[in-house]
């Protein structure tokens, strides 16, 4: 078994970063089967979990595996696209146990008090913030995120700034300051609910069609240029085309969640035309990693990785591009806007894009974190499986809810003697079963990837030795 | 990608076309703030409504609906709640008063969140005020 080492040691903080990202996605994927069993046994864990908190726990779980699983991904792989250490290992990892802890902090906030008992005792109303989808974090857990994504900036920054710069690093680098700008948004809350909502999208449509996209992109490019050998010059030449079509589609694109909100009427038709091609960035990039795949010059001994990274092509173009284009169209939104058609969309967006390549960097750096060029063919197999399970496992979550979603339509909104809300919801019980079934299987999938890091294996490395990497 | 296409172009294309679409966004959102009166009835923005905006924020009500069409999908939209309630704020208040403490037997629950009655009278203000947003005719029926 050949030891490989890490080419610069700072890299190796890394390491309780996915570790925890992938703690957490645990923790999100079980507070999603709460919510999922909720849904048709209405009083499932009521009062003591009421729906909300649950959805709290798992979208907030959600944003801060991410993160980790990001900062992981800029950690890894800055100190060697710079070709130098971070100037602070210890401060990437005294920001790791802050993050780490503040958030479980935040989580247990949400599960043991009352949620105005909370912002009550974390002083909400000196600096209101709190009670916004996916912005629940009391105003000083939000505080503590910029201050850690400061820090973390600040490391990485530095790094680059010193070191050679790359298109990918400045990309990132572009990326993740994008995010902590962005993310102040959240700390602006003004009591016309017109404006307020009109700001909250700054944080959430500029995040996930906008900044991440570069980070996402980034993170891709890296992994295909180390798995496959193409030329830098080829995959930079992409990777500036795919974030130029993101930012050229997506800025305007944040137009489509200004159709009924109180803004002015031209948005229904910016937000639509330009909306409508924020498809293309997500298409290049399955085009991407479909075709470095195919120039490849070696045989990378990681073939999840591989694997991983094709994935999150497809899937995010189907997630985001082509659910996402299915009711972006105003006409069309007037009709599913805010139906479980968005639910589906928001899954299947948020795990090929974003959880999926969290895995992909995840699956490519752990084994080098642990020492070994590639995990050994079990244990590969093991987590090929588990890419299988949740992959078809989440196609299906969508396929459910989509249908739940255009029935709900017709039922409540379209046909003539349209039902009530709560009536409606009955009437497509059995979807709501489907998808839970179908998020049991998912869960099982993500067992299996973590059951994977632990598959011991006599071949350790010898991929890696037939054809080094 | 072929030779005449370089990274230098592909750069530029990016660098130009983000710094271009982001002053584009910028001058469209200053003229939709110049608009927004018209639609976003700000006239009625009292201190009630103010207050209960805060009310709405600090039960997290945006965790299980939706208020025009943004939040959660597991309970009724309330943007038009002051509607299909027949304009009455005191129906809005006494649903809201009146949610059993243990939920109801297999069927989606509301918590009871003992509101003060001027947290009430606030809350039903606040989902008057949001019910007479022009929302350019959206939801498409009054149930939501
Ligand atoms: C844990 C989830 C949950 C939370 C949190 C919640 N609600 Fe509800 N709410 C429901 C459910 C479920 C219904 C439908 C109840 C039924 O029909 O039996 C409902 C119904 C309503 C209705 C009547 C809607 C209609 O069309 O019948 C109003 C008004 C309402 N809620 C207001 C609020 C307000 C205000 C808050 C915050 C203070 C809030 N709710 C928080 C779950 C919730
Ligand atoms: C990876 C990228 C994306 C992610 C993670 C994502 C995620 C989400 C999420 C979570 C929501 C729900 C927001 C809420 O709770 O109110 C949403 C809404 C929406 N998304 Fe995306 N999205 C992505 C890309 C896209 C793209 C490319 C399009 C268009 C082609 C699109 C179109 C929409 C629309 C129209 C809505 C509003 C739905 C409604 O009216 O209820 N999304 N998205
Ligand atoms: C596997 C089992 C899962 C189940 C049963 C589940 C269930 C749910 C439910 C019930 C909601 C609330 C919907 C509502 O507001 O009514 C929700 C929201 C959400 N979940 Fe999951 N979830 C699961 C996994 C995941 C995964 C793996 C991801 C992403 C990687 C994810 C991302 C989200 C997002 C982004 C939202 C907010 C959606 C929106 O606002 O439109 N979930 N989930
Ligand atoms: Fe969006």
């Amino acid at each position: 078994m050949s030891e490989v080492q890490l080419r610069y040691k700072t890299q190796a903080v890394a390491k309780p970063y996915f570790i925890a990202a992938i703690g957490l996605f645990v923790g999100q994927v079980i507070f999603g089967l709460i919510m999922g069993l909720q849904y048709v046994v209405g009083d499932f864990l009521f009062p003591e979990i009421p729906f909300n908190v649950a959805r709290m726990v798992h979208t907030n779980l959600l944003i801060v595996w991410l993160l980790f699983g990001f900062m992981g991904a800029a950690y890894f792989l800055v100190p060697e696209e710079a070709e130098r250490d971070i100037p602070s290992p210890k401060l990437a990892l005294a920001l790791f146990w802050i993050f780490l802890v503040a958030g479980a902090l935040t989580i247990v906030g949400y599960l043991a008090v009352p949620y105005a008992t909370l912002a009550k005792i974390t002083g909400n109303d000196l600096l209101p913030t709190m009670g916004r989808e996916f912005l629940e974090q009391p105003t000083i857990t939000k505080i503590g995120i910029v201050i850690v994504v400061l820090g973390f900036i600040y490391n990485i920054g530095l790094t680059i700034l010193a070191g050679r710069k790359t298109v990918i690093n400045i990309v990132l680098l572009t990326g993740l300051v994008g995010l902590a700008v962005m993310f102040l948004f959240s700390f602006y809350n003004p009591d016309n609910l017109v404006l307020d909502k009109y700001f909250w999208w700054w944080v959430v449509h500029l995040w996930v069609e906008g900044v991440w996209e570069l980070i996402l992109g980034s993170i891709l490019a890296y992994v295909l240029i180390k798995t496959t050998g193409v030329d830098r010059e080829v995959i930079d030449k992409w990777l500036y085309v795919i974030i130029a079509a993101a930012l050229i589609t997506g800025i305007i694109g944040t137009g489509h969640h200004y159709f009924w909100i109180g803004t002015p009427v031209y948005w229904t038709w910016l937000g639509s035309v330009f909306s409508a091609l924020e498809p293309i960035p997500f298409f290049m990039m399955t085009i991407f990693a479909f075709n470095m795949v195919n120039k490849r010059r070696k045989q990378h001994p990681n073939k999840a990785a591989v694997l991983w990274a094709m994935g999150t092509g497809v899937m995010a173009f189907l997630g985001a591009g082509v659910w996402g284009f299915m009711h972006t169209l105003a006409p069309v939104n007037y009709y599913t806007h805010g139906t479980q058609v968005t639910a589906a969309h928001g899954h299947m967006a948020f795990y090929g894009a974003y959880a999926m390549i969290v895995m992909t960097i995840i699956s490519y750096a752990m084994p080098k974190l642990r020492g070994l060029p590639a995990m050994n063919n079990r244990a590969q197999v093991m987590e090929m499986w588990s890419f299988w399970l949740m992959t078809v496992a989440m196609v299906f979550i969508t396929l459910f809810l989509t249908a739940a979603g255009i029935l709900q339509v017709w039922l409540q909104r379209y046909q003539p003697n349209a039902l009530p809300f709560m009536a409606a919801q009955d009437q497509v019980a059995i979807f709501y079963w489907c998808r839970e079934g179908a998020g049991v299987i998912f869960f099982i999938g993500l067992l299996c990837y973590i059951g994977s890091f632990f598959v011991k294996g006599d071949n350790n490395g010898t991929a890696a030795a037939v054809v080094p990497g | 990608m072929s030779e005449i296409f370089t990274k230098s172009m592909a750069r530029n294309i990016y660098l130009g076309g983000s710094v271009f679409f982001v002053l584009v966004f910028l001058g469209l959102t200053f003229d939709t703030t110049q608009r927004l009166p018209k639609t976003d009835n700000r006239a009625n923005l009292t201190e009630q409504v103010a207050l209960g905006k805060m009310v709405w924020e600090r039960n997290n009500c945006i965790g299980c609906h939706t208020l025009l069409g943004e939040g959660a999908y597991f309970a009724p939209e309330l943007g038009n709640v002051y509607q299909r309630f027949g304009q009455s704020k005191e129906a809005i208040k006494g649903f809201i008063k009146s949610r059993p403490v243990d939920g109801i037997p297999g069927r989606r629950s509301m918590p009871q969140f003992n509101l003060t009655e001027e947290e009430l009278d606030a809350i039903a203000e606040f989902l008057k005020y949001s019910s007479e947003i022009n929302t350019n005719n959206w939801p498409p029926n009054i149930n939501g």
